[in-house]
């Protein structure tokens, strides 16, 4: 029963990481439907980006973390102006392949920059993040993350409830051309929404920096498994990539605890198959519907 | 007969049997055969061993690139699993020759059509899915097809590999580059043939007309999901094919080489030789792997370079960055790819000095 509860524990807590890792990914689709698979590679910038402040630039961390966010912010802004802006209206092969361009030029220069090997962060979290329940034990990340992620839920349900950049945001995403007529600069809300994205996706990749350490290669690996939360959540729901995060969590701690350790990896890709076969938009997705 | 002339000057099309022609002067067709019978003629006398090693990877690699290019570029079905199709047909025809004890040409075949049917199984959610669903249901393929061939022990040896004996053709043992490249290379121009008249036919109108307007096709009557798998079986075949050729040459095949990475070198092929044209599958697969086997040699040279040496970096990984330059470079700039330049460099010639 031990082994059951640890397993949920941690399964909840990679989930939340997995939902985080997703919630940049859901932003950019949600605002400009990309799909963009150099996601792992920004993680990773914002990682690294966060590890040259703290170690090397000795900054003490929350002001490197504000950095950290500012710069990707920026990042995510320039790709949108020079590399995704010529594309908008092009086929979705071109877009796609631009994003897989764009994944193996960062890993190129990450690896070119800092190198294959695993970093690790100083450690900043205080102790008192700590919890003992019983016989389990949550680690101080997993708390911080957790936290992290219900403040940025917030944040984000906020943001597009009630501000008028994200209700930009939300009609561009549902019919760019109505927005567009309405008075909606289209353009410059799909900079904002990358800038948005590459903040937050550089925010996760800090965290699951400060989880399992600093490595292009598993980062980027992340960044492909996001694609299975995204299905199960929903390509658009920002909610619902923390509970596909979740499910695909569970399923790869409960796999790699009862099953094997080998098939963990794979999992969340076989049942992602047969979810679309099932439900081909998803389990919280939008239904599109088209006309001829 | 046609008229002796290099190029029509307009479009003088009166029936649709001109319409469907390859060639539309004897020219065209008088300089692909001379240009076949130099590449045949010389190229394996003339170059020395590595030389011929890269031109026999291009062919391998644009049998897959042809393959990849039939589905992507005239079915608009994006497929990421293609790099683990073509390592299903290197391990089917590795098994059937070892196993089995097939001879060469049983076994390529037979690996090209067991790809074809994991292909259909792996296209059923193009039924239902479109674009980037369809994407994401490929790439869910990829991991899957990677993760059974390591774990199937028992038919695939795992990590240890398996080593193919030496293909028999005509009671003639081929073993080296030379034999290789005629074998290689007289597959490219079947396959190619071959996928050159599946377009011109009833199938391949019906797979332009799924990409430019799948519900559109099958209000005109087009079964779009039987077309679809047809699509996935052929585009597979081509891998299962050319991935079997592959094992054949490699001698011993291991599963490393057929990870997603491989699946986006095939689609930066198609992309970047031109999508929708067959030729240009073959540009782009000479274009990749002569950019990787360029950049191998550039960061080769750069390590022992002084001051770069000095400076402790490791060079390798600008290959991956210059691979995704190229990539954005060519959909930024020339998304026709490289079968539109080579058009734009003839009709240049042809329209000097009013060229623009």
């Amino acid at each position: 029963m031990d082994f059951f509860l640890q397993l949920l524990v941690n399964g909840v807590c990679i989930g939340l990481l997995y939902g985080i890792s997703a919630m940049g990914f859901v932003m950019i689709f949600k605002a400009s439907s990309v799909l963009n698979f150099a996601h792992g590679e920004l993680l990773a910038l914002g990682a690294f980006f966060f590890l040259t402040l703290v170690t090397w630039g000795k900054i003490p961390v929350p002001a490197a973390f504000v950095l950290t966010l500012a710069g990707c912010f920026l990042l995510g802004f320039l790709i949108e102006k020079f590399f995704l802006r010529p594309l908008i209206g092009e086929k979705l092969i071109f877009v796609i392949m631009l994003t897989v361009g764009l994944a193996a030029m960062f890993k190129g220069l990450i690896l070119l920059i800092w190198g294959g090997n695993l970093h690790t962060y100083p450690e900043f979290l205080p102790e008192s993040l700590e919890f003992h329940l019983g016989s389990i034990y949550i680690a101080p990340v997993y708390s911080a993350t957790l936290m992290i992620s219900v403040v940025f839920l917030v944040l984000f349900g906020l943001f597009f409830k009630k501000s008028s950049q994200g209700i930009f945001m939300r009609s561009v995403a549902d019919n760019q051309k109505a927005a567009l007529s309405l008075g909606v600069h289209v353009r410059r809300v799909f900079a904002l929404s990358w800038a948005i994205a590459a903040m937050v996706a550089c925010m996760s990749g800090i965290v699951l920096g400060i989880i399992n350490g600093v490595n292009v290669h598993d980062l980027s690996a992340i960044g492909l498994k996001v694609f299975p939360v995204v299905i199960l959540g929903g390509l658009d729901s920002i909610g619902g990539a923390i509970i596909g995060g979740i499910i695909i969590g569970l399923l790869e701690t409960f796999t790699g605890g009862y099953l094997s350790p080998s098939l963990r990896d794979v999992v969340p890709y076989i049942v992602l198959v047969f979810i679309l076969m099932v439900k081909p938009y998803g389990l919280f997705g939008l239904v599109e519907i088209e006309r001829v | 007969m046609k008229k002796p002339s290099f190029h029509p000057c307009g479009n003088f099309r009166e029936t649709y049997a001109e319409e469907l022609a390859i060639f539309d002067t004897w020219f065209g067709r008088v300089s692909l055969l001379v240009f076949l019978l130099l590449l045949f003629g010389l190229a394996p006398f003339l170059l020395d061993r590595y030389l011929l090693y890269i031109l026999n990877s291009i062919g391998i690699m644009a049998i897959a690139a042809v393959g990849l290019n039939i589905l992507i570029g005239y079915t608009g079905q994006i497929s990421l699993g293609h790099g683990a199709f073509f390592g299903v047909g290197a391990y089917a025809g590795a098994i059937l020759a070892t196993r089995l004890n097939l001879p060469f040409f049983v076994c390529i075949p037979a690996a090209g059509l067991i790809t074809a049917m994991v292909g259909m199984i792996f296209g059923i959610p193009s039924g239902r899915l479109k674009g980037l669903y369809l994407t994401i249901a490929t790439l869910a393929g990829q991991f899957i097809i990677e993760y059974v061939l390591i774990q199937w022990e028992s038919l695939t040896k795992g990590t240890m590999g398996i080593t193919l004996p030496e293909p028999q053709v005509l009671g003639i043992n081929i073993a080296g580059d030379k034999a290789f490249f005629f074998l290689i290379f007289t597959c490219l121009v079947c396959m190619t043939w071959f996928a050159v008249n599946i377009m011109r036919s009833k199938y391949g109108r019906a797979f332009i007309a799924i990409r430019d307007n799948d519900r559109a096709a099958e209000g005109m009557g087009i079964p779009i999901f039987r077309y679809k798998l047809l699509s996935f079986a052929i585009s597979s075949f081509y891998a299962g094919f050319a991935g079997s050729l592959w094992a054949y040459y490699m001698v011993s095949i291991t599963t490393e080489p057929f990870n997603l990475a491989l699946s986006v070198e095939f689609i930066a092929m198609v992309i970047i030789g031109g999508m929708g044209n067959i030729p240009g599958a073959i540009f782009g697969a000479t274009f990749i792997t002569v950019l990787n086997e360029l950049l191998r040699f550039a960061t080769g040279a750069l390590m022992n370079v002084g001051w770069i040496a000095g400076l402790g970096l490791n060079m390798a990984p600008l290959r991956e960055f210059v691979f995704g330059l190229a990539i954005v470079l060519f959909i930024l700039l020339e998304p026709k790819g490289l079968a539109e330049l080579w058009r734009i460099v003839r009709s240049s010639f042809r329209l000097w000095p009013f060229s623009y």
